[in-house]
């Protein structure tokens, strides 16, 4: 009988094909991207994270004008894609690749993922921005602050002033208040610890945090749960009955709490405390194997054109690097950025991160 | 055969490989040094052993809180039956991302321990493992569940009428019956907790990790891939293991042991101790996963604005750049990529099935173990291998949207394995061949005698590939793509941005994604019950 058993098994797997190719085709052309990948010289792709965001009218004005195709591939937070794009550099996604960091900068350009372009308008974007002067590897694009934001209504009734700067922050005043991210695995946790570094050098942030740890700071694995579970100034997070009024979040979460409430206040639930804000700054690059060079050219260049420079606060709430931008409302009312923010030379960041961290892990978490 | 194999091979055995040898070889040479110098860090072996440590004590836990469920289900019939029956298994094909949120619920500030007792376990060892109690209730009871209504009662009344004590007649009867059930679910959960990631990310505070969570930090921020392979092949070694010992008990299982109808075991509960246990059961059921899950509802209502459906109406519209699209554009989404990872999951879960039916032997037994790998390994891993190994003509699908549903067949096929394989197996031979003889060409052979048969099971495969497929969050968010995110991916982006009205409709679309695998559930249910009398054994659904 073993014919009719070959047999019966051949039938079932034409059967099975079939079916699976009806699905797979009445499924196919329903879905909205095609699957070439992107090889013709009339479209230009962009590789990022997943928060890379903007307004479709924006993009489509390029497209207008340039008479290239943008495709965006999106995947992950921003250290698994700079990742991907080191990994698959020899023959990259994309043309063009948005959101490597300063954190990451350095592992990005020691590893040869982007060619050298100088894009067109860019004597408009500040100098303090252009960490990559010599060679024009990458193009900054926007910048954002790390910041500890606090929650107004809580140092009104108590009748404090919310800290100031990294040294109130270690002040019995405020003891057992501010909530932060692992730094191991957060990137806002990250820059704050950058940040502590910065202010007190390589030798004296341990000593910082051991005095924040004696002050009573939390530290949970990641910005939603500080954020929307433990700080007590997000709506949701006093719903969770939230009793930490300091959390490290970003100089632009408090427009964010206007932007996206229902109904709108009229001032910000939350603040941000000046003196303790690291910058981190967006950059996008041209990567080395690109296939469509031309192409991404045009895009970087329209990455810091008037056009995609105003679109992206509201659409990423990060600030944008070319001077003479107009900011919306929002942004210049309730959370301007800082004045005087930390920073740190990328090659630094990438000599002692890990490092960093792993001593930042065993002074706090132990 | 082939075709099963095949779609293994290239889509998770050729990308794993490529990344663990991306992480081992450097400058030509191979670096088996970094094994013995990754295993003899102190911090890597603390984490071998709390991943260890965890998966077991969750497992014991789950086995005790679960096993009175499983005899409950099994033994009692109530009103609503069904619908708990889905209910409960809806953690299970949940995101974590989305679980972990409900979950802080329960155990976190302001949740129900702490309006009760003042006690506050977020962060704690407890959090992670009341949550994989949570996560892996259903495999229990399905599993253990779904074997013991099938036990003939008779034959423990039989030994309790030659004078054995209920207690003895359980333990040499009953007990040895099910002890192969108990050890597959054990293995099962045991499997699920060793890998765990979201659950212990999101719960465990930052001084937990698991091996799982370990190999992501590896990959995705200190970028030491040579550490990460070393820590996926430990994985490996583990996984295996598991899934070996859990192939014998199938076996085990496979043995003729007197099944009944469930519908004749089943009966309403008698006496106050049966009654007291049903209560006990229920409670648990509704402390333990209802309450969780209710509170997302009851939140995605909770808006400031003063009218509930507020986060609702917010996802139809056109959400700010985020998206490009209105976010509840990604059920759509959702629900194309799962009816194409389905159809792959029962063409290659099928086949894979009708292969292992017709023979036997070593080879074949290993490759229904190893169907069930992609169920142990990293997410991060499966997807940064996509990248390097899908990355050539004619296989550059990198950027494409297959890619999605291809990563969630991986982890649906092995389910569609384990529901066709009894009933393809109980069909009887005999019948294809009259039919033969009769003069029925096979096609006609395989409509008119394995169809009918094997259709209820084949939409049962369906509806729990199709439930696993929409949660599928890990490989998911790690595959580059155009903007069309699935309903997990956008909850997880919503999540990740300040503001009321972003976590309001985080809340929201989480409770549509539950109401769609919960009703397909409840779909799979009805199926279920509605026996045919045929005697296939479709109310094996969702067993391992």
């Amino acid at each position: 009988m073993q014919s009719v058993r070959s047999a019966h098994i051949r039938a079932f797997v034409a059967a099975a094909v079939g079916l699976g190719l009806v699905t797979l085709s009445a499924c196919g052309s329903s879905s909205s991207d095609d699957s070439g990948s992107g090889g013709g010289s009339k479209t230009v792709t962009l590789v990022s994270h997943g928060s890379f965001a903007y307004s479709k009218d924006v993009l489509k004005a390029f497209e207008k004008e340039s008479g290239y195709q943008v495709k965006v591939l999106k995947s992950g937070d921003a250290g698994q894609a700079v990742n991907q794009a080191i990994l698959t550099k020899d023959n990259p996604q994309g043309d063009v690749f948005f959101g490597v960091d300063n954190t990451l900068l350095s592992r990005a350009l020691d590893n040869g993922l982007f060619q050298p372009y100088e894009a067109k308008g860019l004597d408009k974007v500040g100098a303090e921005y252009q960490l990559d002067k010599d060679e024009h590897r990458v193009t900054p694009i926007d910048s954002g602050d790390i910041c500890v934001n606090y929650d107004k209504a809580y140092f009104e009734k108590k009748n404090i002033e919310p800290p100031r700067s990294f040294d109130d922050l270690v002040k019995p005043a405020y003891k057992d208040l501010l909530v932060t991210e692992n730094a191991s695995t957060s990137s806002p946790g990250l820059g704050f610890v950058l940040g502590t570094a910065a202010k007190y050098g390589d030798s004296g942030w341990q000593g910082y945090w051991e005095k924040l740890k004696a002050n009573g700071v939390k530290v949970v694995d990641g910005w939603e749960q500080a954020y929307y579970q433990e700080f007590s100034g997000s709506t949701d997070g006093k719903k969770a009955g939230g009793d930490r009024p300091l959390v490290v979040s970003y100089a632009s979460s408090p427009p964010a709490e206007v932007v996206f409430a229902d109904p709108r206040p009229k001032t910000a639930p939350t603040g941000v405390a000046e003196g303790t804000c690291f910058r981190q700054i967006e950059f996008a690059g041209l990567l080395s194997n690109a296939r469509n060079a031309e192409g991404g050219k045009a895009l970087i260049d329209f990455l810091i054109s008037k056009k995609f420079q105003e679109d992206m606060p509201l659409n990423m709430f990060v600030y944008p690097v070319v001077e003479g931008t107009s900011v919306p409302a929002e942004f210049t009312e309730y959370g301007p950025a800082a004045k005087d923010p930390e920073t740190m030379a990328p090659a630094k960041i990438a000599e002692n991160r890990d490092q960093w961290v792993k001593s930042w892990t065993s002074l706090v978490l132990k | 055969m082939a075709l099963p194999v095949a779609f293994f091979g290239v889509f998770f055995a050729y990308p794993v490989a490529a990344i663990v040898v991306r992480g081992l070889k450097a400058d030509g040479g191979w670096r088996f040094g970094r094994i013995g110098e990754v295993l003899a860090d102190s911090g890597i072996r603390h984490v071998l052993w709390f991943t260890t440590w965890q998966a077991l004590v969750s497992t014991a836990l789950t086995l005790l809180i679960a096993l009175p469920g499983a005899y409950v289900f099994a033994r009692f019939d109530f009103r609503g039956k069904d619908i708990l029956r889905a209910i409960v298994t809806v953690p299970f094909v949940l995101p974590t991302v989305v679980v972990g949120t409900a979950f802080l619920a329960l155990v976190g500030r302001g949740g129900l321990f702490d309006d009760l007792w003042g006690v506050r376990l977020d962060t704690t060892v407890w959090a992670i493992l009341l949550a994989h109690v949570f996560f892996n209730y259903a495999v229990v009871v399905r599993t253990v569940g779904g074997l013991w209504s099938q036990l003939d009662p008779r034959q423990e009344e039989a030994a309790r009428m030659l004078g054995a004590s209920p207690l003895a007649a359980w333990r040499r009867v009953t007990l040895p019956a099910l002890a192969p059930a108990v050890a597959a679910a054990a293995l099962m959960v045991f499997l699920f907790t060793f890998t765990s990631f979201g659950v212990v990310q999101i719960l465990g505070g930052p001084t937990f990790a698991t091996l799982e969570v370990e190999i992501y930090r590896q990959t995705s921020e200190i970028f030491d891939l040579g550490a990460a392979a070393v820590l996926t092949l430990v994985q490996f070694v583990a996984v295996g293991l598991i899934l070996a010992v859990h192939a014998w008990t199938v076996r085990r299982r496979e043995t003729a042991l007197r099944l009944v109808d469930a519908s004749l075991t089943a009966r309403r509960p008698r006496g106050a101790g049966q009654w007291a246990l049903l209560g006990g059961v229920l409670a648990t059921v509704v402390l333990l996963i209802l309450l969780p899950l209710g509170v997302l509802v009851e939140r995605s209502f909770d808006t400031s604005s003063g009218s509930a459906l507020g986060y609702y109406r917010a996802l139809t519209g056109d959400d700010s750049g985020i998206f490009l699209v209105a976010p509840i554009e990604a059920v759509g989404n959702s629900l194309r990529y799962a009816a194409v990872a389905t159809a792959i999951a029962l063409l290659i879960g099928g086949l894979a099935a009708a292969a292992l039916t017709r023979r036997a032997g070593r080879l074949v037994r290993g490759f229904d173990a190893l169907l069930m790998l992609p169920l142990g390994v990293s997410a991060v891993t499966v997807g940064f291998g996509f990248l390097i190994a899908l990355d050539e003509p004619p296989l550059d699908l990198r950027s494409s949207w297959i890619l999605v549903p291809l990563a969630q067949a991986l982890v649906g096929v092995p389910f569609v394995v384990r529901t066709m394989l009894p009933v393809l197996r109980a069909v009887d031979e005999r019948l294809r061949e009259a039919a033969a003889v009769l003069g029925a060409s096979p096609w006609r052979v395989w409509r008119e005698v394995d169809l009918p048969l094997v259709r209820r099971a084949l939409l049962i495969a369906a509806g729990f590939a199709f439930a696993v497929s929409l949660g599928e969050f890990g490989a998911t968010v790690f595959i580059a793509r155009a903007d069309n995110p699935t309903l997990p991916v956008a909850v997880a982006r919503l999540l990740g941005r300040p503001g009321e009205l972003n976590y309001g409709q985080a809340m929201a679309l989480s409770t549509i994604l539950m109401v769609v695998c919960a009703v397909a559930l409840l779909v799979l249910e009805r199926l279920r019950t509605d026996s045919t009398g045929s005697g296939d054994r479709g109310d094996r659904m969702g067993e391992f």
